[in-house]
């Protein structure tokens, strides 16, 4: 089992969703982030004072599939959270030891 | 708003609501007659003073309230909101108890006697000349008095001790507003010189404008003024109490008119023509020197404009409010980096649009003023006298209030300390002063 964790451009969060879906991705955690990577800060403007914004908003997302749906689902929000242009986001895969479906207490990959 | 305000209308007054409101002309040549009869009550007026009244206290809540509570950071917007509140009860009572009388008492030029102690006398007959109740006029000023130390607040927030907040206010609203509302409407020296304030130029906005550059200026600079940014938390907020004020105002300078009368009339049309030439001229100005239009920018250049049209509403005619607007929102744009070039931090900009504001509308009540409409005429009417007058206003009351202010702060300091600690001040004021906290832990 793995954690896809990805960090996206908030507007882009529904069509990585809904893209989700209709792989068969049955849950997801979002939350909202802020921070910077190459996509510098931007400029706010206030009563003629210049502010420079360094942690830029963006969301990040949880799913945990099975091994065998890595790949796909990968590939799912790389192609959706996708612009091209600069600040679009990372993914990261990390490895998950056990999950646990709290209401029936069923464990592994039957739980995801 | 002179206590002995003339309500019969002028013949230019009573040809313009004749073309235009015959009706409400009949009523109030009616009302007009019945007045020089004997003193009685007219409802009219009277309806009109009680709906002004309330719109004014509007204005300091919600009305200042969210105004200044969306430009501070998250973790002040409750102290904010608590000095605007706490404005309201605090003035309220001393207003009733000594403000009134120390305003309006008959006293000497500078200031009122006790006669109207604790509203001693003050009932509901009209005396000669009036045409609501006293004790109606009592409440209506109150609200003056009331929002005018609440606009103070804007210079001082994120730093200012809670119990300093309000032995300040109280000391000023009894030592400094009274005094000069006396000067100018009360029967003073300024209103005796004939300075011309339809609605609270000086008494409101200049007053205020100065005291909170003394009050900047002693209390010194927030922690990360000039290296970190301190930007507003909730725009919506500060638009709403923008939009609150725009409409309160038809009450404070409509209602300036003390009737429901052709000067009242102007007066609404002059404050709204202001107020949208105001909003026009500071996004334009800043639209072509920062690159962007801001909302922030209409808000402030709205506010702008009705402060600069306050002095002169009744006074001038809606294509001079069109000058006077769009005078003070330009104006008041550049008016808000003065505070950069003496290193006061002034955090919400009392000075560049209240003090600088204020200024304009005094000395613009000078230029523009027509006789023809209301009160005397001004330079461009063929009476350069009257702008010295008023610039003469402006210096009395910007020195009385700098000065007033300086000593009031001084003492206030002593007395139990102006500033939070830095700790306090870095937790924001709504935890360390008031236990309390508007939003969420985590975010």
């Amino acid at each position: 089992m793995k954690k896809v964790e990805a960090i996206i451009k908030p507007f882009k969060l529904d069509e990585v969703k809904e893209s989700l879906s209709s792989v068969g991705s049955s849950g997801l955690t979002v939350t909202e982030v802020k921070g910077f990577g190459r996509q510098k800060g931007h400029t706010e403007l206030y009563r003629g004072a210049e502010y420079v914004v360094d942690f830029l908003p963006k969301v990040k997302l949880e799913v945990i599939v099975s091994d065998d749906n890595v790949a796909q689902v990968v590939e799912t929000i790389e192609k959706a959270a996708k612009t091209g242009r600069i600040g679009d986001g990372k993914i990261f895969v990390l490895p998950i030891d056990e999950v646990v479906r709290i209401r029936t207490g069923e464990r592994g990959d039957e739980a995801i | 708003m002179k206590r002995s305000h003339p309500t019969t209308a002028t013949p230019f007054r009573r040809a313009l609501c004749t073309a235009l409101v015959t009706p409400l002309a009949v009523l109030t040549a009616a009302g007009a007659a019945r007045a020089q009869d004997a003193p009685a009550i007219d409802s009219g007026d009277t309806a009109w003073i009680l709906v002004s009244t309330a719109l004014v206290i509007m204005m300091t809540a919600p009305g200042l309230a969210l105004f200044y509570g969306g430009l501070v950071r998250r973790t002040n917007v409750l102290s904010v909101l608590m000095h605007c509140i706490m404005s309201m009860a605090a003035i309220s009572i001393v207003w009733v108890v000594i403000g009134y009388t120390l305003a309006f008492g008959p006293g000497n030029a500078f200031i009122g006697d006790l006669s109207m102690l604790g509203l001693a006398g003050v009932g509901v007959e009209p005396g000669e000349g009036e045409t609501i109740p006293p004790l109606l006029f009592m409440m209506f000023q109150g609200t003056f008095a009331i929002i005018t130390p609440a606009l103070i607040v804007g210079a001082f927030a994120e730093r200012m001790k809670f119990s300093a907040f309000l032995i300040f206010t109280v000391l000023w609203s009894v030592l400094i507003y009274s005094p000069l509302c006396h000067w100018v409407w009360g029967g003073g020296w300024l209103g005796d010189d004939g300075a011309l304030d339809f609605a609270g130029g000086t008494v409101v906005h200049i007053s205020s404008g100065v005291s909170a550059l003394a009050a900047a200026l002693l209390i010194g600079k927030r922690i990360g003024y000039g290296h970190e940014p301190l930007p507003p938390h909730n725009l919506p907020f500060t638009v709403a109490g923008a939009a609150i004020l725009w409409v309160g105002w038809f009450g404070f300078n409509a209602g300036s008119a003390l009737g429901a009368n052709g000067s009242a009339a102007i007066a609404f049309v002059t404050t709204n023509t202001a107020a949208a030439a105001a909003t026009l001229g500071w996004v334009s100005v800043e639209w072509a020197t920062r690159g962007k239009p801001t909302v922030l920018g209409a808000a402030s250049g709205a506010v702008a404009g009705l402060v600069a049209i306050t002095p002169a509403a009744g006074f001038v005619s809606p294509m001079s409010a069109i000058a006077i607007g769009l005078g003070g929102g330009i104006l008041c744009f550049f008016g808000i980096r003065i505070k950069e070039a003496i290193g006061a931090d002034d955090a919400l900009d009392v000075v560049g649009i209240h003090g600088v504001g204020g200024t304009w509308g005094a000395l613009a009540t000078g230029i523009f003023a027509d006789a023809a409409i209301g009160g005397t005429d001004g330079l461009l009417y063929g009476n350069p006298g009257q702008l010295w007058i008023q610039t003469e206003g402006v210096l009395a009351t910007m020195l009385f209030c700098f000065v007033g202010a300086i000593i009031l702060l001084k003492f206030t300091d002593v007395l139990v300390g102006l500033r939070v600690t830095d700790e306090d001040e870095m937790q924001g004021l709504d935890l360390s002063e008031h236990s309390e906290r508007a939003y969420g832990s985590i975010d």
